[in-house]
């Protein structure tokens, strides 16, 4: 072996080097490519597409199918768990943000610039999604988001367990508390309504089950009722009841507490339905939240996820034109995706119209619930108005702190937040 | 033929230097030797302090200046607003409520961590058999992540249900399972931030409390005893105790810094709850999780910062940071 031989063992500067430069290329490359399912390239075009981690199995996996599927760019898709709002927050601000991502309807991204107007992509399909749909994802008559699920949220029950403890369906939020109660028995809880007992969730349904509005039409703040004040109080009984499961080891979105039977009720999504139905079969139903006092209503209220551009996209007209495939185009997928895994409504009147697996049984049920009592998020009333009503719930039933100074609190500070859009 | 070669220098050979030569050339190497360890100095310090000027001056001053613009969703200012930011932190509320929890979350775990790791040292560094590996045993949760930690606490020891492991414990005493992390009143939830803390602090300060003890000579204590002290609480409190002053200074001082920077287990235990809030974790859902307003963050982030040296300041001025023991 000769010396120049020998300094070309694996362990020489030189082959380390190629070797570590190897290693890293095809490291970048593997990232740059990095869940696309995609063999080749497209034309150059690059999307990056962010999603929030979903609970039901399976839907990753779809999310990657369907990006797989676009021939006319390569979408990458990001899949983030924990902490969704604040990832997609710094990406937006920074520019290794996403270019397509779903989100929920906020006016001060529109506002900001920080999202593109879609409506040139969902023209020819306007008439196809609900109004209330379009008006949850607009801001100044343009439309920023668009839908892909209805979520609706109820109050799973225990048939047997209401049965075996005598006790009916809650039809008025006293009758709520009165069941909470009468079913804490036995290691069961009464009701699960979260790990921050409903303060969070609940914070807009409460008012709206009062019948108290957030924002008026015109934006301005509406919530501040003596019927929100009483909704507090009622929140508060229901707290003070200890009937409510507390500390479990999941929160309020993963039906987990219930079907293990640590709870008799919880509040969840439709999107828990299929799990439940697995685990419970029929022995379960649902009921909207109730009303609170005489001014009352029962709210069902819907959550769901809207895809959105952003304007610091690669190129947005090709980000525009994956959505428009994915979310406009591709009803198939778009059924895919709401009924194969965990249940949504297709936001698609056309196709909610034909989506069997939610024709029948309790799922039907949610369908009807949704129609009569649905409530929508407004894009004014952003997520840090959305912040200052659940300090309000929480500090008014969690911490037993005066609900009218709580809810003239949440006042002042919601109207600065609106001064800061105006 | 020959050469005479006596007396004169040899064509080409170098004439010995003279004394202005030397001085000359000392102060030629002199300057070699000054330049060239400036130029290491710089080499080896530069990249540094230019990550510090970048990545921390740079982002400090922007902080500044944009926490006196209005800068909603962008971390470019859009509007001047004077000090209306510093204004609206410090009377909306959730700010000031904030700065009461960690003020409450320091004096709980301050005085808690010094003593205990302060008692582990003194355990560890009397006993003679297997001391390394006590050493390793009470350092090794220092390595172990504040999110895993958490979740560690969270779903299996204070986990709210029966079957957590410290409701299962209580379950032996007929008592009912206590939601930890769920209740208020009585505030159960302080019961499990802070004995993550402890779990996860103690080992560091222990070792740095270790280190301090074996620098103490052991003359001292000998003259203690010939002069009658007894070994014990005697010793400890006019040899040891005194001995460490210097490092009962700089482990207070970690210890109440780490309180105020106090995060990771709020966010993971008790995500954005405002009777649970401390200041970074306000600061973190203003900025970023759901406000996107970069001017109330900054200000926020700036008048914390006032804070934290306003009290490292004071508690240096208090416990004479710096002076020689005596």
């Amino acid at each position: 072996m000769s010396p120049e031989q020998n300094h070309s063992t694996p362990f020489g500067r030189r082959s380390f080097l190629r070797a570590s430069g190897t290693v890293a290329a095809a490291g970048f490359l593997a990232a740059c490519g990095g869940n696309t399912g995609r063999g080749g390239s497209t034309g150059g075009k690059a999307i990056s597409q962010w999603y929030h981690q979903y609970g039901e199995a399976g839907t990753q996996q779809a999310a990657l199918r369907y990006a797989k599927a676009y021939t006319k760019a390569d979408v990458s898709v990001q899949w983030i768990p924990g902490d969704y709002a604040s990832k997609l927050s710094s990406g937006l601000v920074s520019s290794n943000g996403p270019d397509v991502f779903e989100f929920h309807p906020d006016v001060q991204m529109a506002k900001s610039g920080q999202i593109v107007p879609l409506d040139d992509i969902i023209a020819d399909v306007k008439s196809d999604f609900t109004d209330k749909d379009l008006a949850a994802n607009s801001v100044d008559g343009k439309v920023y988001g668009i839908r892909m699920i209805d979520d609706p949220q109820f109050l799973y029950y225990r048939k047997s367990l209401l049965e075996k403890a005598g006790v009916q369906p809650p039809t008025t939020f006293d009758e709520l508390i009165d069941a909470s109660r009468k079913l804490d028995k036995g290691g069961v809880k009464g009701l699960y309504l979260g790990l921050k007992a409903g303060s969070d969730i609940l914070a807009s349904p409460l008012v709206w089950a009062t019948g108290s509005e957030l924002l008026t039409a015109d934006h301005k703040v509406a919530f501040d009722t003596p019927a929100t004040v009483e909704g507090l109080k009622k929140m508060r009984e229901l707290y003070t009841s200890k009937t409510l499961l507390l500390g479990a080891p999941t929160d309020w979105f993963d039906p987990s507490a219930f079907i293990q039977g640590l709870t008799a009720m919880q509040w969840c999504g439709l999107w828990a339905m299929p799990g439940i139905q697995k685990a419970l079969g029929d022995d379960f139903g649902i009921v909207p939240l109730p009303g609170i006092g005489s001014t009352g209503r029962p709210v069902v209220y819907n959550g769901g996820w809207s895809t959105y551009v952003s304007a610091k996209a690669k190129d947005v007209d090709a980000a525009k034109a994956f959505v428009k495939w994915l979310w406009i185009e591709q009803t198939k997928l778009q059924e895919d995706w709401c009924t194969s895994y965990g249940f949504h409504i297709p936001p698609r009147k056309s196709l909610a119209a034909k989506a069997t697996k939610l024709q029948s049984g309790t799922a039907a049920e949610a369908v009807k619930l949704f129609g009569t009592n649905g409530h929508y998020d407004d894009p004014y009333w952003t997520q840090a108005m959305m912040t200052i009503s659940q300090d309000m719930v929480n500090n008014a039933v969690v911490s037993g702190k005066n609900p009218e100074s709580e809810v003239a609190k949440a006042r002042t500070r919601v109207e600065a937040e609106l001064k800061k859009i105006a | 033929m020959t050469t005479t070669t006596t007396g004169g220098a040899r064509p080409g050979a170098t004439a010995p230097p003279g004394p202005a030569a030397k001085a000359k050339a000392k102060a030629r190497h002199d300057g070699h030797g000054v330049r060239g360890s400036t130029r290491t100095f710089w080499l080896f310090a530069g990249p540094f302090l230019a990550g510090l000027l970048l990545f921390v001056y740079v982002p400090v001053g922007w902080s500044f200046y944009l926490s006196l613009f209005q800068a909603q969703n962008t971390v470019a200012p859009t509007k001047f607003v004077g000090l209306d930011n510093y204004a609206d932190i410090l009377t909306e509320g959730p700010f000031t409520d904030s700065l009461w929890t960690f003020t409450l979350f320091a004096l709980i775990v301050v005085p808690l961590t010094y003593v205990l790791a302060l008692a582990l040292a003194l355990l560890v560094h009397r006993i003679s058999v297997a001391r390394a590996f006590f050493r390793s045993v009470f350092f090794i949760p220092t390595a172990c992540s504040y999110v895993v930690a958490s979740m560690v606490w969270k779903l299996s020891i204070f986990n709210g249900v029966r079957f957590g492991l410290a409701n299962t414990v209580l379950g032996w005493f007929g008592i009912e399972p206590i939601a930890w992390i769920g209740t208020v009143s009585p505030p159960w939830y302080w019961m499990v931030l802070v004995t993550l803390r402890l779990w996860l602090q103690l080992g560091f300060y222990m070792i740095l409390f270790l280190a301090a003890l074996q620098q103490i000579p052991k003359e001292l204590y000998e003259a203690a005893w010939t002069d009658g002290a007894r070994p014990g609480w005697q010793t400890f409190r006019h040899i040891t105790l005194p001995q460490l002053r210097t490092t009962s200074v700089a482990v207070v001082l970690l210890m109440l810094i780490a309180a105020y920077q106090a995060f990771d287990e709020f966010y993971n235990l008790l995500p954005n709850t405002p009777y649970a809030r401390p200041p970074l974790v306000y600061l973190y859902y203003t900025a970023l999780g759901q406000g996107q307003d970069f001017g109330h963050g900054s200000a926020g982030a700036l008048v914390l910062s006032a804070l934290i040296t306003m009290v490292t300041l004071l508690q240096g001025r208090i416990f004479g940071f710096g002076k020689a023991d005596r």
